[in-house]
């Protein structure tokens, strides 16, 4: 007779890094929008978190393994509300990426299109458990994952459609493709990018403006340079110990931008330093071994699958984010996840957090 | 073995090895996760450990900003304290275009607001737009009560508009005075270029004439600054430092407010100048020039229909007559003719018959009248033509260029402002380097009467007349008590001021004496006796200078104002006067004309010293006096003792 699940399993430590962590968030949207038009989204973060536990605790009573049943019909979902979201998607900042539902709210479905994607890849994988992966099945699990990621670059909104490679990568890398196919791939790959980048025809003109720009932040301060070189001002200047909560000079004289989003670990560092930034980073750590961890004492192939992908998307965004605040990545506009501020990433950090917890559950099941 | 492809966990096989992910996948992810972490760790640590300094640095460049504090320049008074010109705190409007959503949908709100057409503010914009963003635009200057509530009110819709306390300079209204003081305006790119005024920024506001140029390092003092932190619109949100402003300093010029308006008022509605000076210290008393400008309007933005105004003026609004009208300066020249002859020993002994003129190297000479028996006595109130026509023949062009020289003509008085003007003082080496050509005897019979080639201003003519009626004691003109500039100033402006300055001539007082009565006699019975003040001791000389020659004249058109330039220099008392006057009445026709202003100027000076003081030494009947060089008797080059001050 199979135990029951209970919150005796739930994974505890890791909700308590997770809501450390997102406390520090919501003080650095706070400080970062002191004076700004922008005060108060650190209430409105605090109900987003609050909606996120809800929803993480009742994901985590579903069974994954029903999810995973379903999954095909999500997927189809995923792909029209991604179609929808072209035809009659609202405009904001130069990219259809919201659904506006009566009532008022704003729904980003290329977000929760991410968690979509982890489930299907595992329930894929999962069907070809211990099987040596041919080219068809490489081919297929990468259409899996390149027609969403074709529909939101339509939108167009690079940064949310990058995210998308990671789990297709993890479960390549899981599913056990040889190291003569990754060689392969790579070069293939290579080679497409590298006739892309001549003919420079296949990227929009800001978004070359970007990478130019990542290449030599000074050499148009006032434009496309002008992120980075004021992240890179804000991480720099906050130095060993910070300037001191509230007291940033880029983050409170509006000289970064968007610091409560894609650039709050840029606010973050500048007031509470390279230490602080340390912390932010060992947590980070914390959460994904502990992760990790989960996916190593998960009942079967699906609920590591799962968990991997996650930590594959949660490694994948703080590398793009952190990289980009201090200058190793152009600016693509992917949020922090647990940092930044934003429903949408709330919501698929939590139920994304709560299969996990489920599939923690779950282990002893068998 | 068995796979199965169900996904019902309860299907699941009792082996449970392919249903787990191999430990070394899970560890190689461990190290990937650690990896990318240590890779952003050093990222942070270049920035903020080693980088740290260098980017504070940029941090603080990027929030504090140097807001200047203006310096209230300093004010200008008349030579007994009263204010000529002012400060007035003003407000103008400024469009900060970072702060511009959507300019088409805010522009008629502006334009109905700041009472300024759409088109040109759209034009005005048009002109920034190659310069940087954050830079302010100045959309009005010196706008009303009205319009700064406007601003107010509409802070939330049209935050683009910023306003900014200035101080602006308020002259006298009407253009008066207006060449002396001169006016403000912002720094040229020429200036700018001219080590002189290295220390200028672009956009500061300079004197550009007059006494505001000439003395812009006193008047202008020292901005101060404030650091203030800002946020990347440029909105202060507090600040660290100030260095106060230095307040410029307030000056004291010679000029005598009662005479400068009686000088005014005689020139209204006519073109010319006016200067009166004490030739015992050389403060001038009053300076005009007419048509003038009005200064207020160069102070805030210039409007085109106003500077087109000025620009097509045929008569020169801008130009400051006294000194720079370089015209012929007609009989007036002749007082000067008088010392060179009289000196030279000439025309004491010289008498000429005048019939209407007379003949030298074959053609003929006018004189106005039919003198008859003239000698020096009379020759200087009647101006007889014809014994100057005869006493420059005696002496030849360069004897009398000597004396003109030596008097100040063809060269700057090297009065305090700028833009003086030379004039021209011929002679056979002036025509040999400007024309490569002989001098012809034929040629100093005009210059005899001040006509040919000869021009002077009325600042020339009027400290010629200071020095002769001084007996030959020179003072150089100025604007500004010396007192009332720092000691090293004023040696630096009297270098950028070269003239002919102070100096002395010799002249015996015989001829100082004679020279003096028969100006007198000018205002008595002589040509500007119309222009007799009644128990004054005036003395003059009037002078009516044809401005082309006569067969021009005879060729000319119509159209054009032939009328002769009405001169005339004068001063009271006759003998170490107080006051000189010098008129320069642009076709006024007649010499006598001029003299009646000058008279206007005299009278107001002595009724006013009289009320002041009962000064006796004007009175009618001149008492007995020795020269401002109080020399003795034979003695002709001793040095000259200083005036005593009044």
């Amino acid at each position: 007779m199979p135990r029951l699940s209970s919150y005796r399993d739930f994974d505890w430590v890791l909700l308590g890094f997770v809501l450390l962590l997102s406390l520090i968030s919501v003080l650095e949207i706070k400080s970062a929008t002191l004076h700004t038009k922008f005060h108060g989204f650190d209430h409105k973060q605090i109900q987003f978190l609050a909606g996120g536990l809800f929803l993480m605790f009742v994901i985590s009573l579903i069974d994954y393994h029903r999810l995973i049943d379903i999954i095909h019909w999500a997927y189809g979902v995923s792909i029209l509300s991604l179609v929808a979201v072209l035809i009659v998607g609202t405009k904001v900042l130069g990219g259809r990426r919201w659904i506006k539902f009566p009532g008022g709210i704003h729904f980003q479905p290329s977000e929760w299109v991410k968690l979509v994607l982890i489930l299907a890849v595992a329930r894929y994988f999962w069907g070809l458990a211990g099987k040596e992966l041919t080219w068809g099945d490489i081919g297929k699990a990468a259409a899996m994952i390149i027609v969403p990621m074709a529909l939101v670059l339509k939108q167009p909104d690079l940064g949310t459609a990058l995210t998308y490679l990671p789990i297709l990568i993890c479960g390549l890398f899981l599913g056990g493709i040889r190291f003569k196919q990754v060689g392969l791939v790579l070069l293939a790959l290579a080679l497409i990018g590298g006739v892309a980048w001549k003919s420079g025809k296949h990227l929009k003109p800001y978004q070359q403006a970007r990478i130019n720009a990542f290449m030599d932040p000074d050499s148009d301060p006032r434009g496309s340079g002008y992120q980075i070189r004021q992240s890179l001002i804000a991480v720099g200047s906050g130095g060993i110990w910070g300037k001191g909560a509230n007291k940033g000079t880029q983050t409170q004289g509006d000289f970064l931008p968007i610091p409560y989003t894609d650039f709050i670990f840029a606010a973050f560092c500048e007031e509470h330093g390279f230490v602080g930034a340390i912390g932010v980073l060992l947590l980070y750590f914390l959460i994904l071994m502990r992760l990790i961890q989960n996916a190593q004492t998960a009942s079967d192939l699906p609920g590591s699958f799962i968990i991997m992908g996650v930590v594959a998307v949660i490694v994948f965004q703080i590398a793009v984010n952190v990289g980009m605040v201090v200058g190793l990545m152009p600016v693509t506009g992917i949020p922090l996840p647990l940092l930044s501020y934003g429903g949408s990433s709330v919501l698929f950090t939590f139920l994304s957090l709560g299969i996990v917890m489920n599939i923690r559950m779950r282990r002893f099941v068998n | 073995m068995e796979l199965t492809h169900h996904i019902d966990p309860n299907d699941l096989g009792p082996n449970g090895k392919a249903e787990k992910i191999s430990a070394g996948k899970l560890h190689a992810a461990q190290y990937v996760v650690a990896f990318i972490l240590i890779v952003l760790i050093t990222g942070l640590w270049r920035l903020q450990v080693l980088g740290a300094d260098n980017f504070r640095a940029l941090a603080e460049a990027n929030r504090i900003r140097k807001v200047p504090i203006l310096a209230p320049r300093g004010r200008l008074f008349d030579r007994e304290g009263r204010l000529l010109v002012d400060n007035y705190p003003s407000v103008s409007c400024y469009l900060l275009r970072e702060q511009v959503k959507d300019l088409d949908v805010d522009l008629p709100l502006i334009s109905q607001g700041l009472h300024i057409p759409i088109e040109q503010i759209q034009a005005t914009i048009r002109r920034y737009q190659i310069a940087p963003k954050y830079q302010p635009i100045p959309l009005k200057q010196d706008i009303s009560p009205d319009e700064q509530a406007f601003i107010a009110a509409h802070r939330d819709e049209l935050p683009e508009l910023e306003t900014l306390d200035e101080q602006r300079r308020l002259y006298p209204r009407d253009g008066f005075a207006a060449h002396l003081i001169g006016y403000v305006g912002e720094v040229s790119e020429q200036m700018l270029d001219d080590p002189r005024y290295a220390f200028y920024s672009p956009g500061d506001v300079v004197g550009r004439s007059g006494v505001e140029q000439t003395y812009d390092a006193l008047l202008r003092g020292k901005d101060g600054s404030r650091d203030v932190i800002v946020n990347s619109h440029g909105k202060e949100l507090g600040h660290l430092g100030q260095e106060l402003a230095i307040p410029g300093k307030d000056l004291k010029l010679t000029i005598d407010l009662d005479l400068q308006i009686a000088a005014e008022k005689a020139l209204d509605g006519k073109n010319g100048a006016i200067v009166a000076m004490d030739p015992h210290t050389g403060e001038i008393l009053a300076m005009v020039s007419r048509p003038t400008f009005d200064p207020n309007q160069f102070s805030v933005r210039l409007t085109k229909n106003y500077w087109n105004e000025i620009l097509t003026n045929p008569d020169h609004p801008l130009l400051n007559k006294s000194l720079q009208a370089q015209l012929a300066p007609g009989s007036t020249f002749k007082i000067i003719m008088s010392v060179a002859g009289l000196q030279e020993n000439v025309a004491q002994t010289m008498h000429v018959s005048c019939n209407g003129g007379a003949e030298f190297y074959g053609h003929f000479y006018a004189c106005d009248k039919h003198h008859g028996a003239v000698d020096i006595n009379n020759a200087i109130p009647y101006s007889c033509d014809t014994f100057y026509y005869t006493l420059a023949n005696r002496l030849g062009i360069d004897t009398i260029a000597k004396y003109a020289t030596s008097v100040g003509l063809g060269q700057k008085t090297g009065i305090d402002l700028p833009d003086e003007v030379t004039g021209t003082m011929p002679s056979t080496a002036w025509k040999l380097k400007t024309q490569h050509d002989k001098w012809f005897a034929g040629e100093t019979i005009s210059v005899g009467i001040g006509q040919g080639a000869v021009t002077a201003t009325p600042m020339q003519l009027a400290r010629a007349l200071s020095g002769i009626a001084s007996g030959g004691v020179f003072r150089r003109p100025h604007v500004v008590f010396a007192d009332e500039i720092p000691s090293e100033m004023q040696q630096a402006i009297q270098e950028s001021f070269p003239g002919s300055g102070e100096a002395t001539i010799p002249l015996t007082t015989e001829n100082w004496e004679l020279i003096t009565d028969a100006m007198a006699a000018v205002t008595t019975t002589g040509t500007a006796a119309e222009a007799h003040l009644e128990g004054i001791d005036f003395a003059g000389k009037t002078g009516t200078a044809q401005v082309i020659g006569h067969d021009a004249l005879a060729k000319t058109n119509k159209g054009h104002n032939t009328q002769p330039n009405a001169w005339f220099v004068g001063m009271a008392p006759r003998r170490n006067p107080d006051i000189v006057v010098a008129v320069l009445w642009e076709h006024g026709n007649w010499g006598n004309n001029s003299a009646k202003l000058a008279a206007q100027i005299i009278d107001a000076y002595v009724n006013k010293q009289r009320k002041r003081d009962n000064n006796i030494r004007i009175a009618a009947t001149p008492e007995p006096s020795k020269p401002e060089a109080a020399k003795p008797e034979a003695d002709s080059n001793a040095t000259p003792t200083v005036p005593s001050a009044e």
